[in-house]
């Protein structure tokens, strides 16, 4: 059945902040472009991010883009590629000034520049001293940004396509990506967005864990797209998380509840972290905490019915210090884990808050797969940028801050190289003439599944199975049985079945169709984790507790096809520097 | 706004309960699974009206930190701030 199809130079999928700096270049260049969004575009995750965009203005002291790049670098534990990272930090500075242009009320010194905070990883003359790096707007960097984009574009006309979810990507023969399909969710009904450029901004798949900082819509959309389409999924097993994440709930109680001299304890009331780090304790950093929690709940001293938690007590601060020094604190904790701080310890775990790894891309924003010898052949039409891209610029662990300056500087590189395709490459491409089947029958066969799986509970397991198997710190036995548990509940994933099969705003299809995404994403991380025998960054293992330069410094690319894996090597090349030579990172 | 003629008008609320900040995520979901069905059309309309919000703006309200000038507005949120999640 042909589908009615719309036409548009661009179509970008995702309205975060990637999405919305991509679109505002080519609308700008009078390009006709299509967003598309599951939810409206202020209400991305993005609105999320409070901690600034990491950018060398060197506002409150002499700063550089170059000390940017070896805190990034050191950040990543040397698996980013040098290149992409040198353009991410040379680019930062003018991105920022472009957002003020666009009016972004970022916070300011008296003379009128952009105020700069401090943030851990940033240093001055290569480690030597801190430096105030991070350009913020409040506790609001996310939300500012969001606003300051969304209303730029409409000024430029770009085209918002809201509560519209895409499906999949269209390729032809050639592999060139001629645009995606997807469906209005008013209506149910599924459309051709033919395009001569496609760019994916769709944002993490957090929501793979049961412990998640990451809201309901980051669902990989864009990752199951790419690897239903046949492109690799790059270091999928480097997944940051945060220490202290409300047990059940995942929402985030910040680190300065332990600045401020709260504490964890396990089931026997220990304040364990002084065996672990007898001098930070419990300020340890973020993975040395987190790897001691999960070693707690491992060994079976977790709190709790399940013993699945550990307790962070604050109590011993009293009323005071918590209300004016923590403010929002005992509200989350009382919300969310039904216990006032002021009386009782918060229930924590460490929990999932950004994916380093995606969809492949150089640091034009190109996507790029192994193909004729080349591990880095662009994929002509296509595009990615932000956390479901990966340039890589994170490698391994991403640096506090270059969240949203990857948003920046890619949507905008990415942008200007879609309009340099269009230049050279005019006209629409005719589309296949099974342009479509392989969505539709995708929503046959969930509407015509009979006896199948409930969503929500191919889901839970998923989410269950990822935790227990894939969690912060990661131990072999679990994670080879993981890798079978994985796949069989991607099996089950493949016979989900919905009792609504209306069309008119089915939130229960939006949820199995997100499901197909996640489920890629899930056995993309536990099949890379699994195969990568050193602990590097965020992925921090057992049985190899250190990095391996000689084996292992190479990026993981996972092909859905037979849950394949293969490796590219990392750029250590800059553009224009140095090479910054792998070292022991501490700080 | 709310068609009470469309037999879909919770799915949509549902959706738009769909937010970028987990926390609101949570807390819409568990009000609407909880009680929304129990309020009036007005109230309804209100809710509706809410989720329009920035999500930032939202939580604010929702956690307390500032409130709304609009009485039938701050009389929900008065209810969403009772709302746990466990």
């Amino acid at each position: 059945m042909a589908l009615p199809t719309r036409k548009f130079d661009a179509v970008i999928v995702g309205a975060g902040g990637a999405g919305m700096r991509a679109s505002l270049q080519l609308a700008e260049a009078g390009l006709k472009v299509a967003v598309l969004s599951k939810v409206f575009p202020t209400r991305s995750h993005t609105v999320a991010a409070q901690g600034g965009i990491g950018a060398a203005l060197g506002n409150m002291g002499e700063d550089s883009w170059l000390w940017h790049m070896y805190d990034t670098i050191k950040g990543s534990d040397y698996l980013g590629d040098q290149d992409a990272i040198e353009f991410l930090c040379r680019m930062a500075p003018q991105a920022v000034i472009e957002l003020e242009h666009f009016g972004m009320p970022f916070d300011r010194n008296e003379d009128g520049t952009v105020y700069q905070r401090p943030f851990g990883g940033h240093s001055q003359n290569f480690g030597e001293r801190p430096v105030q790096r991070s350009c913020c707007a409040a506790d609001r960097t996310g939300h500012a940004m969001l606003h300051t984009l969304y209303q730029r574009n409409v000024r430029a006309n770009t085209l918002f396509f809201v509560e519209w979810m895409a499906l999949d990507l269209i390729r032809d023969a050639s592999g060139q990506v001629l645009g995606v399909t997807a469906m209005e969710m008013e209506t149910g009904e599924v459309w051709i967005f033919h395009a001569r450029a496609t760019l994916f901004a769709t944002g993490g798949a957090g929501r793979i864990y049961s412990a998640s900082t990451n809201a309901f819509i980051n669902t990989g959309d864009g990752l199951g797209m790419a690897a239903r389409a046949g492109i690799p999924l790059e270091d999928m097993e480097f997944w940051q998380f945060h220490p202290t994440g409300v047990a059940g709930a995942g929402v985030l109680i910040t680190e300065g509840v332990r600045g401020e001299g709260g504490y964890l304890l396990n089931k026997d009331g220990e304040r364990f972290m002084e065996r672990y780090a007898p001098t930070m304790k419990d300020l340890a950093s973020r993975d040395v905490v987190s790897r001691a929690m999960a070693t707690e709940i491992k060994e079976g001293r977790g709190a709790g019915k399940e013993a699945d938690h550990i307790l962070l007590k604050l109590d011993h601060l009293g009323l005071d210090v918590i209300e004016k020094r923590l403010p929002g604190i005992r509200e989350i904790a009382k919300k969310f884990a039904n216990v006032d701080p002021v009386k009782d310890p918060i229930p924590v775990v460490p929990t999932c808050h950004y994916q380093m790894g995606g969809v492949p891309t150089n640091y034009h924003g190109e996507v790029v797969a192994p193909a004729n010898g080349n591990p880095n052949t662009v994929v002509p039409g296509f595009y990615a940028a932000g956390e479901c891209a990966c340039a890589s610029v994170h490698g391994a662990n991403r640096l506090g801050t270059n969240s949203l300056t990857d948003l920046l500087v890619f949507g905008r590189a990415s942008g200007e190289s879609v309009i340099r395709f269009l230049k050279e490459n005019p006209g629409h491409k005719d589309l296949p003439t099974d342009a479509g089947d392989y969505s539709m029958q995708r929503m046959a066969r969930l509407d015509g599944q009979t006896g199948g799986e409930s969503v929500f509970e191919v889901g839970a397991e998923m989410r269950r199975t990822m935790q227990a198997h894939c969690g912060v710190f990661r131990f072999p036995d679990m994670l080879q049985s993981g890798v079978q548990k994985i796949k069989a509940v991607a099996e089950r994933a493949k016979r989900t079945e919905i009792k609504d099969k209306s069309r008119t705003f089915n939130t229960a299809r939006v949820e199995a169709l997100e499901l197909d995404n996640l489920i890629e994403v899930a056995v993309a991380t536990l099949v890379s984790a699994d195969a990568r025998q050193e602990s590097r960054g965020a992925h921090d293992r057992a049985d190899f507790a250190k990095r391996d330069d000689v084996n292992w410094l190479k990026h993981s690319l996972w092909y859905r096809d037979g849950s394949r894996l293969d490796y590219k090597p990392v750029n250590l090349q800059p553009m224009t520097a140095q090479t910054f030579e792998p070292k022991v990172r501490s700080y | 706004m709310i068609n009470p003629d469309s037999d879909r008008t919770l799915d949509r609320i549902r959706w738009r309960c769909r937010r970028g900040l987990l926390e609101l995520d949570l807390i819409l979901t568990s009000f609407l699974e909880g009680g929304f069905e129990r309020l009036t059309p007005a109230q309804q309309e209100t809710f509706s009206g809410l989720l329009g919000r920035a999500d930032t703006d939202l939580w604010d309200l929702v956690s307390g930190r500032s409130h709304s000038a609009d009485q039938a507005e701050e009389a929900l949120l008065d209810t969403l701030r009772r709302v746990g999640t466990v």
